[in-house]
């Protein structure tokens, strides 16, 4: 062999080799999944197979169930994993749901805006403004919520009688769902605006100049066709922005209140400024217990539900878009 | 009154787009070139003016929080906290900075980037260059979506589990056979996970925008696969790779819930005792600007607002000098041109 010709000629970088070596890499990287999603379930079995269906049940103060869990690890051999999660599981559901809600909707406005109506340089501006609140990391949200947003609401919007009136059952500080809802919906908004506004931007030309050529205003022509062909886009950002939602774990830990209380829409309006905690931050909140057996357990598990919900959604996601196949660019 | 004018004129159909906008088939740009929202119906207008009201309020958020991270990072940071570690004390003077964060933020920024780039690269080459077997090609698609979709707190938990196991226990400290499991190899090997779906994501969209031609001149010159995609088609879109891994850097230092959980609950490094020198802080435990921020808040375990807001600045500055950083990058690749067109 020349030993002028570089390496990439030899047999050390021939093709197949290489070939083999990537595959090795990608097969680890998804076996690393897969050991990701066997561990989460083995380490969760346990608190599983001691509750059964009543996991996912709310007997019982959650708080008392937890230190009752860790005490078991202290004193004795014989643990206890009486778990019963629903007033975290209903804190996530209205949580992440209504920021989800208001985060769709007004990021399709935002997105139609940027993509069909805004002028030259009020997107210039918009798309800049975007990619910035996407990057801010969740702390520095969790941290303006906490020293701006929950005072105001516990000093200006909460009044004195609301306050009073559940003074018995639980404080309102300001830490509360509305708080964690907003900071959450400022959280996934711009991820969504991004991906709505790549799915907007490649509509078919022809199909958007088609229904401008029959005389539609351009409003109608963007929600009836540029919007409706957009829905596979839309789809995949609402699945990455719920799955952000439900994975949210230290802002909603330093802005949800921290205590495990299931708020009731039944109650009134007041319910929006009842603290509670969703599953997330539960485990931020009790991560120094990891150490103890059932406590681990207890933890995994809510790993588990996480994990699998958000498997969910993206499943759920898949199958919209596949249905969806036809709006799709060839 | 102009509504109903409006609409008895026979020619209020929008006139039609001048035919050299047909030219670049993907772009179309019909901005501004169209009609205006004058003859639209009330309803649409109203529509309208909420997208307006949504795009100035979203500006707003931005703005607000610049301006008052900037406010109270100016009131609150002194020069002298960025070189002083944290220290125990009652009040806000006497607890010293935040250095041992900021450097902690570096080193995780920098391993994390370090393992993820590579891998994040590899993969990329492989879906858009190899890909055989099409099942695999999928299944790999399907799990860089996945992980992308993993909440980052269950990945600390995995985490604790591979990494206080005793294989790995010299990755961390480790006393009577107990491995701790919380280091700067755990916390960063964790984070580069969460950086990997945006560097894989970035460098498949460069190399697919690499028109095959440019392939197939290569392969006709007699290079092989493996040296085109090193010396041609990397190279191309080297713009795309550092795309990649600044969105992921930004990731990383900003993720707060794999640190808490794999770096440790302290305010200082915690060095291995009787290891060599960078081993000895790598292995040991440590804290993050992130983690700063979370424990220095009113709801953490160390409730110093002040240097929050500092640090919390300082944080900001860094994102913010990351996201300027790609748009250069971005700006420089669309001036230099690619091979399309």
């Amino acid at each position: 062999m020349n030993e002028d010709l570089p390496q990439e000629y030899g047999p050390k970088w021939s093709d197949q080799r290489v070939e083999r070596m990537l595959g090795a890499l990608v097969c680890g990287v998804v076996a690393l999944l897969l050991a990701l999603i066997v561990t989460v379930f083995v380490h969760a079995w346990p608190s599983f197979a001691h509750n059964g269906l009543a996991w996912f049940s709310g007997s019982g103060d959650v708080e008392e169930q937890l230190n009752a869990i860790s005490l078991s690890a202290q004193t004795s051999g014989d643990y206890i994993y009486t778990f019963h999660a629903w007033p975290l599981i209903w804190s996530t559901i209205l949580i992440t749901g209504g920021a989800v809600l208001i985060a769709l909707v007004s990021a399709l406005f935002v997105s139609v805006f940027i993509v069909e109506f805004a002028p030259e340089w009020m997107s210039n501006i918009l798309q800049p403004v975007i990619r910035f609140l996407a990057s801010v990391p969740s702390v520095i949200y969790g941290l303006l919520g906490v020293l701006v947003l929950v005072p105001f609401i516990g000093n200006h919007l909460v009044t004195e009688g609301q306050k009073a009136s559940v003074a018995g059952v639980i404080s309102l500080t300001g830490y509360s769902l509305l708080a964690a809802i907003l900071v959450l919906t400022v959280m996934i908004a711009p991820l969504m605006v991004s991906i709505f506004s790549d799915g907007l931007r490649a509509v078919k030309p022809g199909w958007i100049e088609g229904s401008l050529g029959l005389g539609i205003n351009r409003w109608r022509t963007t929600w009836k066709i540029g919007v409706r062909s957009a829905r596979p886009a839309i789809v995949a950002g609402t699945v990455l922005a719920v799955a952000r939602a439900i994975g949210e774990a230290v802002m909603l830990a330093m802005i949800s209140g921290s205590v495990a209380f299931a708020p009731n829409p039944a109650d009134g309006l007041i319910f929006i400024y009842e603290p509670s905690r969703p599953l997330g931050p539960t485990i931020v909140k009790n991560i120094d217990q990891l150490s103890s057996p059932p406590f681990n357990a207890t933890l995994f598990s809510i790993a588990a539900v996480l994990l699998f919900s958000a498997a969910m959604f993206s499943l759920a996601g898949w199958l919209a878009r596949r249905s969806m196949r036809k709006y799709l660019m060839p | 009154m102009r509504d109903a004018s409006a609409q008895d004129l026979p020619l209020t159909v929008p006139p039609v787009p001048p035919p050299e906008q047909h030219d670049p088939p993907g772009a179309h740009q019909r901005k501004g070139a169209v009609e205006g929202s004058a003859t639209w119906s009330l309803s649409d207008r109203i529509g309208l003016a909420i997208c307006w009201a949504l795009g100035l309020l979203f500006c707003a958020i931005a703005v607000a929080i610049v301006v008052y991270l900037l406010v109270q990072g100016i009131k609150f940071l002194r020069p002298e906290m960025l070189w002083t570690p944290a220290a125990a004390g009652f009040s806000e003077t006497e607890t010293g900075g935040f250095s041992d964060a900021l450097f902690g933020t570096l080193i995780v920024a920098a391993m994390g980037i370090a393992i993820a780039l590579p891998i994040g690269v590899a993969i990329a080459v492989w879906l858009v260059e190899y890909g055989r077997p099409t099942a695999l090609a999928r299944v790999t698609e399907s799990t860089i979506e996945a992980i992308a979709g993993i909440p980052s707190i269950v990945l600390a938990l995995f985490g604790t589990v591979i990494f206080s196991s005793t294989a790995l226990g010299f990755l961390s400290r480790s006393s009577e056979g107990v491995v701790f499991g919380r280091s700067f190899f755990a916390a960063a090997t964790m984070l580069s996970l969460v950086a990997l779906p945006l560097i894989v994501a970035s460098v498949r969209e460069g190399l697919n925008s690499i028109p095959r031609h440019v392939r197939e001149a290569s392969y006709a010159v007699g290079k092989t696969k493996a040296a085109t995609t090193r010396r041609i088609l990397l190279p191309t879109c080297r713009p795309q790779v550092a795309t990649g891994a600044m969105l992921g850097l930004g990731r990383i230092i900003g993720d707060t819930a794999i640190i808490v959980v794999l770096l440790g609950a302290t305010q200082n490094f915690a060095p291995v005792e009787g290891v060599g020198f960078p081993f000895n802080y790598l292995r040991g435990a440590g804290t993050t600007l992130t983690n700063f921020v979370y424990e220095a808040s009113p709801t953490g375990n160390l409730n110093q607002p002040q240097k929050a807001y500092a640090a919390a600045f300082v944080l900001l500055l860094m994102v913010l000098a990351l996201n300027a950083a790609v748009d250069i990058v971005h700006r420089r690749a669309r001036k230099v041109g690619t091979w399309s067109h």
